[in-house]
């Protein structure tokens, strides 16, 4: 069974590449590699896999999933330059894919435990543009 | 690996009406959707392709790229258009949104490789909402 929590964080980024050229940047990402950056927004889904437990009849507890996409995501994201305040994005660029990825590698290990594991983060950047992210396995349906 | 969806809409009249069945019969299958004037939809279209991230880049799909694409081959082409009598592949099949569906996966696939020439991104799949009630998802796999 598959159970989805919710989240949002709004922040702002620069979508630019120390390994491009100017002319490789603006034509990959156009406005987003405006050097001042822009916002977004962020709704963030993130899928769990595991049976309920027999007495609780629960997956997961919300109510902690809640706390640690808090504590872990939305604490650390929310109302930042990602770029210039959050690490690894000094180094790393923080496309939508990036993100989703940092975002996996930040919840990993606190929600594989006791037979449940991640199974899926989807990161909305807007409602028309979002990517889901499966860790380093191939992408299922 | 990675999936990015990216969400189009566009406009376009259709009338559902089979021409291997009697008026009778169209009127039993297709309803209202068989009113000889047509009818029209705001589609909602989501793209998605799959890929690993371009280290250098940080993008598993460059989406400028993927939007010229879409225009070209999807957009221009169906967008505020008349589906039967303006879009060739409608002249022989019913523009269900299954068919729909279909056509606009075909029309990507056939342009898939000139926009992104490499082994990555892959088209994944084309969902397709003709209402909010009304989805449709077809796989870029399981089509020719």
């Amino acid at each position: 069974m598959f159970i989805t929590r919710r989240a949002e964080f709004s922040a702002s980024h620069v979508c630019r590449s120390p390994r491009l050229s100017e002319e490789e940047n603006r034509q990959l990402f156009g406005k987003a590699a405006n050097p001042s950056g822009h916002g977004h927004n962020y709704v963030l889904e993130v899928t769990l896999e595991g049976s309920p437990d027999a007495v609780t009849g629960m997956v997961f507890d919300l109510k902690e999933l809640k706390e640690i996409l808090s504590r872990e995501v939305v604490e650390p994201y929310d109302h930042r330059f990602l770029n210039r305040e959050v690490q690894p994005f000094d180094q790393v660029v923080p496309t939508t894919e990036n993100i989703a990825r940092e975002i996996w590698r930040r919840l990993e290990s606190p929600l594989n435990c006791g037979g449940r594991k991640l199974h899926a983060v989807r990161l909305y950047e807007t409602p028309d543009l979002f990517v889901d992210y499966f860790g380093e396995s191939p992408c299922s349906a | 690996m990675f999936r990015l969806t990216r969400r189009y809409r566009f406009a376009a009249s259709h009338r559902l009406h089979a021409a291997a069945l009697s008026e009778a019969e169209n009127q039993r299958v297709y309803g209202k959707c068989n009113n000889p004037h047509g009818h029209g939809h705001n589609y909602v279209m989501d793209v998605s392709a799959r890929g690993p991230v371009d280290e250098a880049s940080g993008a598993a799909v460059d989406v400028r790229r993927l939007d010229r694409l879409v225009e070209r081959a999807v957009l221009a082409p169906l967008g505020d258009s008349n589906l039967n009598t303006d879009v060739q592949a409608f002249r022989a099949a019913v523009p269900t949104s299954e068919n729909l569906a279909v056509e606009i996966c075909r029309r990507l696939k056939r342009n898939w490789n000139r926009a992104f020439p490499g082994e990555w991104p892959r088209l994944e799949k084309i969902r397709i909402a003709e209402t909010e009630r009304n989805i449709f998802e077809v796989g870029a796999d399981e089509i020719e």
